[in-house]
């Protein structure tokens, strides 16, 4: 047996503090960033460059009677007006959305909610293109509007969309899964049923930077160049071509440095079309930003689910089904961005982390005179209602039954040994290790001493409030077979290519928004193939260099391009085989790998490093049959099933009983998101998460008045999270690898969205048992805390 | 009118209307683009920047206010190529990850350690209370501002790949007036 | 007497008949080298000039196009404005004076911890290091917590116009919502609070977020006589639509000794004085219940002051 010494320490191996792969390493984007050079839409100033502005409607619902332009077009700076009239002659006033329907780019017949897009102004600068807003004069003949989604359905409903034909009434679509009669059957003969109407209201995503859009519509070549906040340029390339007429391979989109997306970058705007439209009638470019205002009151919403829902137990807290009706506001437009098959979205894994006996969900969709949306703001498809529902649910359950919650979940969640586990709505989860991360959270948070603890401040009158959440999230879209959008399969496509000096460049489909994507993708090819990260490029965001895809979001990014870039790396890897074998001038089957370099078996010294071979595979050396030159692949990855990271979040709160405030103690987070790639990226990706959810638990509200005045339009009432507002993160993990994915992970970019507000909120009414409460929806801002102390909690919407 | 001030330690010129807001002085008349413009009601802070030593929301205050007073912008941390250990805080601790309320949230906490070198965990969630992040959740800005605090004579130069004294100095070759 | 534009809702955000534009209209500018350089001014432009000082809820106004002055006059060099000191019994804090600077001084902490208290939970850190609070008295937002804080001080404001300089007490400077009593062509240029011994005071505000609007805000001033009695007192709310003290509160704890009886009585009776609007911070009876707990809160912290004070 040949013992191996005097083996040279292998390069690739990297070290703790450099680790070439998987681990905690710095961003390889950052330092663009700290300099203040990153590129962001708004950034772009392209020769000869004009700024457009929308006029926007400021009622709800109304008649168009009349647009005068003539005093905004003979402002000062003023290049053009466009009116919805303008771009009927264009065939460009509606445009598909992403769910089957149409949206007005700007009215022509009727207003349909407070904000949509009337007219478009384009000037020499953007002063003057706001001033020009002002000179517009419009008239219009005010209708009654529908605000509330539980009347959109009544009879006698003013409906809002009598524009399409044969439409009589507010309603979309009625969708169901998992088995009724087998449900209600159980719940007929259940020991215990607990039912509650359970809100979840309006919010928006508010990514930092608002939408945008510069067009470059070059008239010579007929070529139409569009940076775009988009988190997903290929489809909409594809949809401009369609929608636009000009020809695919003519259009380049490029999302630049993005500040955040949140889902709230996924759909197609009218402003971007607008851009598009001015550039191509003034034949300059066009740059078109919006305001913040514009960003919350027109851009996609997210949640606004109104849902009935119903847990049925044994006595003993055995859970048996759960069964819910669900309202869904999908506002003027259908626009939500979710696969075409699912039009609730995911919501079907509302079953969560438990073995159930049986579920059924039905979701109706209506319209309403409110702003176009509904799936964003890292809901993964709607996952956020769904488990937001069953984890009150189960802690309403819980106290029902006078269980702690946690044990309740104990006995109930899925266990390790039923994986791949079939829920009763069709998913199939991958794998998962429930108890273990439900103990570990426990256990950091220190779970029994904060029940003591709560015990003695609750005798003497002191508020304070545990709340658990147990989520388990359906991620990654998805199998072409079963997922697309706007007919385009949810498969991604990944290019390695290694240059003779032994460096690379990856092209990704999807889009870093944020995300660390230049970094972790990096790692992948990395982990792989043991080039450091520092030594791979990684191209995202440009239509014209990098491979299509369906973009970021629903947390797919990891689960589909990054087992896309570790097959490609595994290509290349094994290309590099056979050129390594040409090169040793001995077989393949003789060498084996370790990370960076092919070497001969039983003798360690013989071998050849990836730059070796690189150089190599541009050389001279003869290669074998069937293997080319150069040192490159592609893929395209059709991911064979979701991925279902989960976690367990435990939430301390204390709540002044005088007041009604609510202050985040404590927030520990276990996460389970598969393989991690690098932990401090997703500790970053959990944080920002959790931030979401104190924000949506406690102050976060788009709501409405009655004549469908938008009362969140500015950061003065739609209320983020400031560095006062939540604590010092408590974060840990456990790592279930998925057996399907190539690389185990799971994803993790919307787990914390998804998991927090139910435990912020379980917390809440927690704090709230000495007075005997059982519900509140959020958000809970003092003033409706104090009302469900009186015994009188409200819904919000 | 003619607006002067010294921006990152230069003395400049520009002609530019009254009403034009600090923040679009800069990113469109001066073409700094580090400093972003995020709301309309002064709530979001990530037009911050520093006006004589203090953070102040550029986006409520007017480029003639800012008439005869020092601005320091992002684009002026780094001196002499090398960046302010704020900066390399940002970098070793995760504290950004969009970027766009990164300018900000270093500008202030450049102030803060001027002013107070080793403030604790609350002393700096206050700092920042005025700017909102979407991204990061708050505490590994807090770590970043930490490290500064401990590395307050670190010196960086630039990233092998990345000459900050190689970057285009501004364009002051043309004066542009921001609207007719 | 200002007239004044149509306000920006503090309690909430409804659209006028316009889209907000976001910039505001053009305008002419001018600084102000000294405070009769700014007076003149004002009264060459008239009603169309407004004053802008650290612009926090100018400039926003503008931006909405909600203000639309011709002239801007921009006082901020008026370093003589910009002080805090102290003169025999009584403390002068110019106009000019920014938050930040009111919320550092030890002065004022030391001799009135309620102006600490209040401006903690005045907007945010970056906001006020621009914020006056000469502006903040003078824009006379109903949730304003200065204007809370100088009722219950019992300050006096001190205007100069053409005709000279005039001081008001806050009953006479509150005109009502967002009016005061500084006419078009006059500057407010000193608040001046009497101090005295034996004395504390105290601010306590609930907010749905940091950096919001109260819901509701109330604030105490108590000053004992030798005797341990109370010899003044000052109860304020804020945001709750009055303006003012609450002499029917404070009557109830006059001449005596500060004892919690007292301090939930005078609680309950402010509650009933005020006048809460239902709004998105929350309904009517949820903001008369927090003027109680407020107020008894603050009572009882300006009343422990006061008796360290005494002692120290």
């Amino acid at each position: 047996m040949t013992i191996i010494d005097e083996h040279a320490p292998n390069p690739a191996a990297g070290d703790a503090d450099r680790p070439i792969g998987y681990g905690r390493i710095q961003r390889k984007e950052d330092p663009r960033f700290v300099r203040g050079k990153g590129n962001y839409v708004d950034d772009i100033v392209l020769p000869g460059m004009l700024h457009g502005a929308i006029l926007r409607s400021p009622v709800a619902h109304a008649r168009l009677v009349s647009i005068d332009t003539s005093a905004a077009l003979a402002h000062p700076g003023v290049v053009a007006v466009i009116t919805g009239q303008d771009l009927l002659g264009l065939k460009l006033a509606w445009a598909p959305t992403l769910s089957a329907d149409v949206q007005a780019v700007l009215v022509t017949d009727k207003v349909r909610f407070q904000g949509q897009e009337v007219a478009f102004v384009i000037a020499e600068d953007r002063y003057a293109a706001r001033d020009a807003l002002e000179l517009i004069e419009v008239d219009y003949d005010v209708l009654t509007p529908v605000v509330d989604a539980r009347t959109a359905l009544a009879p006698g409903a003013p409906v809002v969309r009598d524009e399409l034909e044969g439409r009589t009434d507010n309603h979309i679509f009625d969708w169901e899964a998992g088995n009724a009669a087998e449900t209600d059957a159980i719940f007929a003969s259940a020991d215990v049923v607990v039912s509650q109407e359970i809100v979840y209201p309006r919010s928006h995503p508010a990514p930092m930077e608002t939408c945008g859009a510069v067009a470059d519509f070059e008239p010579i070549e007929g070529a139409l160049t569009l940076y775009e906040t988009s988190q997903a340029p290929h489809a909409h390339r594809t949809l401009f071509a369609i929608v636009s007429g000009i020809p695919e391979h003519k259009i380049r989109i490029v999302s630049p440095d993005i500040g955040g997306g949140f889902g709230n970058k996924v759909g197609i705007y009218p402003g971007y079309i607008l851009a598009v439209v001015g550039s191509i009638v003034t034949g300059r470019p066009v740059k078109w930003v919006e305001d913040r205002s514009e960003n919350l009151m027109s851009t996609s919403f997210a949640r606004d689910y109104i849902m009935q829902g119903e847990i049925a137990a044994t006595k003993d807290g055995k859970i048996l089904a759960l069964r819910t009706n669900v309202l869904a506001d999908h506002g003027a437009f259908n626009a939500t961005a979710q696969p075409t098959k699912y039009p609730a979205g995911f919501f079907h894994i509302f079953t969560g982390s438990y073995d159930l006996q049986a579920a059924h969900c039905k979701v109706t969709g209506v319209y309403t005179n409110k702003a176009p949306g509904g799936v964003a703001y890292a809901c993964s498809f709607r996952v956020t209602e769904a488990v937001y529902l069953v984890e009150r649910l189960v802690d309403m359950l819980a106290q029902k039954l006078e269980m702690d919650s946690a044990e309740l979940r104990l006995k109930n969640f899925i266990k390790p040994e039923q994986f791949p586990y079939t829920n009763k709505t069709g998913w199939e989860y991958d794998s998962g290790n429930y108890e273990r991360a439900m103990r570990l959270s426990m256990e950091m948070a220190g779970y029994d001493d904060l029940r003591r603890e709560q015990a003695e401040k609750r005798a003497k009158g002191e508020l304070m409030g545990i709340g658990i959440s147990f989520f388990t999230e359906t991620v990654g879209a998805g199998p072409r077979k079963h997922m697309d959008i706007v007919g385009l399969g949810m498969a991604d496509g990944a290019e390695l290519r290694i240059h003779p000096t032994g460096k690379a460049v990856v092209r990704i489909s999807v889009q870093s928004q944020g995300q660390g994507h230049e970094t972790t993708f990096a790692q992948i090819v990395a982990e792989e193939i043991g080039i450091p990260p520092e030594d791979i490029d990684v191209v995202h965001g440009d239509t014209d260099q990098t491979p299509f895809g369906l973009g970021t979001y629903g947390s797919r990014s990891t689960p589909v391009s990054g087992a896309a870039v570790a097959l490609v790396a595994r290509k290349v890897r094994e290309k590099a085989k056979f050129i390594a074998a040409a090169m040793l001038e001995t077989r393949p089957e003789d060498l084996e790998w370790e990370k960076g370099r092919w070497f001969v078996t039983g003798d360690p010294s013989v071998g050849k490093t990836m730059a070796e071979i690189a150089m190599g595979a541009h050389g001279t050396v003869t290669l074998p049959e069937g293997i080319d030159g150069n040192l490159d692949a592609e893929v395209t990855y059709d991911p064979p099933n979701l991925t279902f990271p989960f976690g367990a979040y435990i939430c301390v709160v204390d709540v002044d009983p005088g007041t009604g405030h609510v202050k985040v103690r404590r927030f520990i987070a276990v996460d389970d998101c598969g393989t991690r790639i690098n932990p401090m990226i997703i500790e970053g990706q959990v944080h920002g998460g959790l931030t979401d959810g104190v924000g949506m638990a406690l102050m976060q509200l788009i709501e409405f008045d009655d004549e469908g005045n938008c009362l969140g339009g500015s950061f003065m009432d739609y209320l983020i999270p400031t560095a006062m507002e939540v604590p010092d993160w408590e974060t840990g993990f456990t790592v279930t690898p998925s057996p399907h994915h190539p690389i185990g992970a799971k994803g993790i970019g919307e787990s914390a969205t998804v998991g927090s507000p139910p435990a912020i909120v379980n917390a809440v009414v927690d704090a709230l048992r000495p007075f005997g409460v059982t519900h509140m929806d959020m958000p809970c801002t003092p003033a409706r805390v104090w009302a469900a102390m009186q015994g009188r909690p409200t819904p919000p919407i | 009118m003619q607006i002067s001030m010294t921006v990152n330690g230069e003395d400049i010129t520009r002609e530019a209307e009254p009403r034009v807001l600090l923040v679009h002085f800069i990113r469109d008349v001066l073409r700094l683009t580090g400093t972003h413009w995020g709301c309309d009601t002064s709530n979001c802070g990530t037009c911050v920047v520093l006006m004589d030593g203090q953070p102040v929301k550029s986006c409520t205050v007017l480029a003639a206010m800012a008439d005869g007073h020092a601005i320091t912008t992002v684009e002026g941390l780094a001196t002499g190529g090398k960046l302010d250990p704020v900066q390399q805080g940002f970098m070793e601790e995760h504290g950004l990850q969009c970027g766009f309320c990164t300018p900000g949230m270093m500008l202030t906490a450049r102030a803060l350690l001027d002013n107070n070198p080793h403030p604790d965990d609350d002393q700096i969630r206050e700092a920042i209370s005025g700017q909102i992040c979407r991204c990061t959740g708050y505490a590994t800005i807090v770590r970043s501002v930490k490290w500064a605090s401990n590395h307050p004579a670190f010196v960086v130069s630039e990233t092998p790949d990345f000459d900050a004294a190689a970057l285009p100095a501004v364009d002051h070759s043309t004066e542009e007036e921001v609207s007719a | 007497m200002i007239p004044n534009p149509v306000p920006l809702n503090s309690a909430g955000h409804t659209l006028e008949e316009e889209w907000p534009v976001q910039i505001p209209a053009q305008f002419d500018y001018v600084r102000a080298s000294t405070v009769d350089d700014a007076v003149a001014l004002l009264d060459r432009h008239g009603p169309d000039a407004r004053v802008v000082a650290g612009g926090h809820s100018l400039l926003p106004m503008m931006k909405l196009r909600l203000a639309r002055p011709e002239w801007l006059v921009d006082i901020n060099d008026l370093y003589e404005l910009d002080f805090i000191l102290r003169d025999g019994d009584t403390l002068r804090v110019g106009a000019l004076t920014r938050h930040t600077a009111l919320l550092e001084s030890k002065e004022i902490a030391r001799l009135f911890p309620i102006v600490g208290d209040a401006e903690k939970v005045i907007a945010d850190p970056t906001v006020r290091n621009r914020g006056t609070i000469g502006g903040s008295l003078c824009q006379g937002d109903p949730a304003e917590d200065l204007s809370t804080v100088c009722d219950v001080l019992r300050a006096h404001a001190v205007i100069r116009g053409p005709g000279g300089e005039r001081t008001l007490t806050m009953g006479e400077f509150h005109r009502g919502p967002y009016e005061s009593a500084v006419a078009q062509n006059e500057l407010l240029c000193e608040v001046r609070i009497p101090i005295r011994p034996r004395s504390g005071s105290a601010y306590e505000k609930v907010e749905r977020r940091v950096g919001d609007w109260a819901v509701v805000a109330a604030g105490a001033s108590i000053s004992l006589a030798e005797d341990g009695t109370v010899a003044d007192v000052g109860i304020g709310l804020t945001a709750v639509g009055l303006d003012g003290t609450i002499p029917q509160a404070e009557a109830v704890l006059l001449g005596k000794r500060p004892a919690e009886d007292l301090f939930e009585e005078a609680a309950r009776i402010a509650a009933v004085a005020c006048a809460p609007v239902a709004d998105q911070r929350g309904p009517i009876d949820y903001k008369r219940h927090l003027a109680d707990e407020l107020t008894r809160r603050v009572l009882r912290r300006a009343a422990a002051r006061a008796a360290e004070a005494q002692e120290g």
